[in-house]
C-alpha cells in the first residue's frame, strides 16, 4: 500500500518537475512547481516528519511560489515568451542524461554508511517530530541557526537598499 | 458494570473504523454545505434588518427557500469563458479557493468523544475527522494554499479589473497571514501542543487552575485577549470580508477577481467566501473559545459558538466602511505585526516565570 503510494506520488513529482521546465507559459511552470512541492510534502509525511511537510507547504507552496506568481503577474509575460529560448535544448538534454548516469553510478557503487542513528521511528512516535526539531534548532544548533537568521536579515536590508535608493 | 471503552483503530476494527470515518466526513461536509447555503440567507436577512429593509421574503415562507432558488438559478446560467482567458487556470481557480477551506475542517474537533456499543463491545470515537499532531500548522498551510485561487482567478481572466483585484488580494492575504500565524504562536506556547484536540483539552477546567474562579472556563480568550483580537482582525482580512474587501471593491473594480466569472464557477467563489468564514470561525472557536466545552452537548456548543462568530462577521459588514489600500497595508504591517510579535515576547516571559 505504502509502496504503491510512493510510486504514484513519484510519478506525479517527476512529471510535474518535467513540466516545470517544459511549459512555455510561466504560470503553468509555477503551478507545476507547486505540484512538485506538494508531492515532496507527501514524502515528508511518509518519512514520519509531519512538521517538515507542513513547513514545506507553508513556506514553499504558500509563500515563495505565490511571490513568484506575483512577479509574473506584475511583469505580465503573457504568451510572448513562447518560441524563444530553444537553442540550448540538445546540450541541456545531453547534460541531464550525463547527470543521470553519474548519479545512478554513485548510488550503485557507493557504500551505505551506518544506517540506524539515534532518531528511529520509535523515538519519533514517542517524543514527537516537532519537539525533536525544536530541540535540535534551539539547543544543539542555536548558533548556526541565529547566524542564518542574521544572514536573511542582511539580505532583506540589501534588497530594500537596492530597491529604494532614496530612503 | 463499567467497561473501558476501546478506541476505534484501523488495525483492530477495519470495517467499523472505515464506516465511522466515512460517516464523520459525510456529516462534516453536509453540515458545512448547509451552513454555507443558509449563511447567505442569514447575511441578507440580518443586513436587511440592520438597514431597515426586509431582506428576501418571497421564496417560500419568510424567504427560507432563497438559497436553493439562487443555487438553481446560478446552475442553469450560461458558463462564459472569456476568449483570451487561460482556460485551465480559469477553471482551476474557484476549486483552489474552495477546497482548502473544506480541507481545514478535517482537523477541527467538533465534539467530545462519542461512545457506542457494537457487538457487546463499547467503542469510543473522537468527533473529529483526524487528529494531526501538527493540526495548527496544517490549518496555516491550507490558508496559504487558498491564496492560489484568487491569484489564478486574477491572472487567468485576462482582464484589468480581475488582475488588479488579484494583485490587491494577494498582497493583502500574504500580509495578514503573517499576523494571523504569529498571533496563534502565543496560543501554542501556552498549550504546549500543536494538536487541535490537545488545545481544546488544555482549555478545560477553571481559569488559570484557580478553584475560586471555576465559574469562568479556562478559555484562551481570557488569557490571550490581544492574540484573539489580532487573530479575528487578520482572519477577517484573509477571507476578504468587509472592512477588508478591497479585492472585490464594487465601486472601483466592478467585482475584482471574479469579474469574468459566471454560472457555477461564480457560485463556487461565492461558496468559498462563506466556507472560509465558517473555517475561520471554527478555528477561532477551537483556539480561543474552548471548542466544544459549554453547557449543552459538545457539538451544540460548537455550532452555537460558530453561529455567534458568523453573526459577528455579518454585523461588522453592516457597520464598517471599506479601508483605503494604504490604510490596509499600514494596519497589517505597522500595527498588527508588531503587536503580534510583542505579544509573543510577553507570553514567553510569562511562561518562563
Amino acid at each position: 500500500m505504502e509502496l504503491l503510494l510512493f510510486y504514484l506520488v513519484a510519478i506525479a513529482a517527476i512529471a510535474s518537475a518535467f513540466f516545470v521546465v517544459k511549459c512555455r507559459n510561466p504560470i503553468n511552470s509555477a503551478l507545476n512547481l507547486v505540484t512538485t512541492f506538494i508531492c515532496l510534502a507527501v514524502y515528508y509525511v511518509m518519512l514520519e516528519s509531519p512538521f517538515m511537510a507542513a513547513i514545506q507547504i507553508i513556506v514553499y507552496a504558500g509563500a515563495i511560489i505565490v511571490l513568484i506568481i506575483f512577479v509574473i503577474m506584475l511583469l505580465n509575460f503573457g504568451q510572448k515568451v513562447k518560441g524563444r529560448y530553444t537553442h540550448g535544448l540538445a546540450a541541456g538534454g545531453l547534460v541531464s542524461a550525463l547527470m543521470l548516469l553519474v548519479g545512478s553510478q554513485f548510488v550503485r557503487f557507493g557504500e551505505a554508511t551506518g544506517t540506524g542513528g539515534e532518531i528511529t521511528s520509535a523515538v519519533l512516535t514517542e517524543v514527537g517530530h516537532t519537539e525533536l526539531i525544536g530541540r535540535a534548532l534551539f539547543l544543539d544548533f542555536v548558533l548556526p541557526f541565529e547566524i542564518a537568521a542574521i544572514l536573511l536579515l542582511i539580505a532583506i536590508v540589501g534588497a530594500l537598499i537596492i530597491a529604494k535608493q532614496k530612503v | 458494570m463499567v467497561m473501558t471503552p476501546e478506541v476505534l483503530t484501523l488495525s483492530n476494527t477495519p470495517v467499523l473504523f472505515t464506516v465511522a470515518m466515512l460517516l464523520k466526513i459525510a456529516v462534516a461536509f453536509v453540515v458545512m454545505i448547509l451552513i454555507v447555503a443558509y449563511a447567505t440567507y442569514a447575511e441578507r436577512k440580518i443586513i436587511g434588518r440592520m438597514q431597515t429593509r426586509m431582506g428576501p421574503t418571497m421564496t417560500g415562507p419568510k424567504g427560507l427557500l432563497q438559497p436553493i432558488a439562487d443555487g438553481l438559478k446560478l446552475f442553469f446560467k450560461e458558463d462564459i469563458v472569456p476568449s483570451q482567458a487561460h482556460t485551465f487556470a480559469f477553471a482551476l481557480a474557484p476549486m483552489m479557493l474552495l477546497v482548502p477551506a473544506f480541507l481545514a475542517i478535517a482537523v477541527i474537533p467538533f465534539g467530545s468523544d462519542f461512545q457506542f456499543t457494537y457487538d457487546g463491545v463499547l467503542y469510543t470515537v473522537p468527533l473529529q475527522i483526524t487528529d494531526l499532531n501538527v493540526g495548527v500548522l496544517f490549518i496555516l498551510a491550507m490558508a496559504g494554499l487558498g491564496v492560489y485561487g484568487i491569484v489564478l482567478a486574477g491572472l487567468a481572466s485576462n482582464s484589468k479589473y480581475s488582475l488588479l483585484g488579484g494583485i490587491r488580494s494577494t498582497a493583502q492575504m500574504i500580509s495578514y497571514e503573517l499576523a494571523a500565524g504569529l498571533s496563534i504562536v502565543a496560543i501554542f506556547m501556552l498549550s504546549e501542543t500543536l494538536s487541535m484536540r490537545g488545545i481544546v483539552l488544555a482549555q478545560h477546567g477553571p481559569l488559570w487552575g484557580i478553584e475560586g474562579l471555576s465559574f469562568i472556563p479556562n478559555w484562551y480568550i481570557f488569557t490571550q485577549p490581544l492574540a484573539f483580537g489580532l487573530f479575528i482582525i487578520s482572519s477577517m482580512a484573509e477571507v476578504n470580508r468587509t472592512p477588508f474587501d478591497l479585492p472585490e471593491a464594487e465601486t472601483e473594480l466592478v467585482s475584482g477577481f471574479c469579474t469574468e466569472y459566471s454560472s457555477m464557477k461564480y457560485a463556487l467563489f461565492f461558496m468559498a467566501e462563506y466556507a472560509n468564514m465558517i473555517t475561520v470561525s471554527a478555528i477561532a472557536v477551537t483556539l480561543f473559545l474552548g471548542g466544544w466545552s459549554g453547557p449543552f452537548f459538545g457539538w451544540m456548543n460548537f455550532l452555537i459558538k460558530i453561529f455567534a462568530f458568523m453573526f459577528f462577521f455579518i454585523w461588522i459588514r453592516a457597520t464598517f466602511p471599506r479601508l483605503r489600500y494604504d490604510q490596509l497595508m499600514h494596519l497589517g504591517w505597522k500595527v498588527l505585526l508588531p503587536l503580534a510579535l510583542a505579544n509573543i515576547v510577553v507570553t514567553g516571559i510569562a511562561v518562563l516565570i
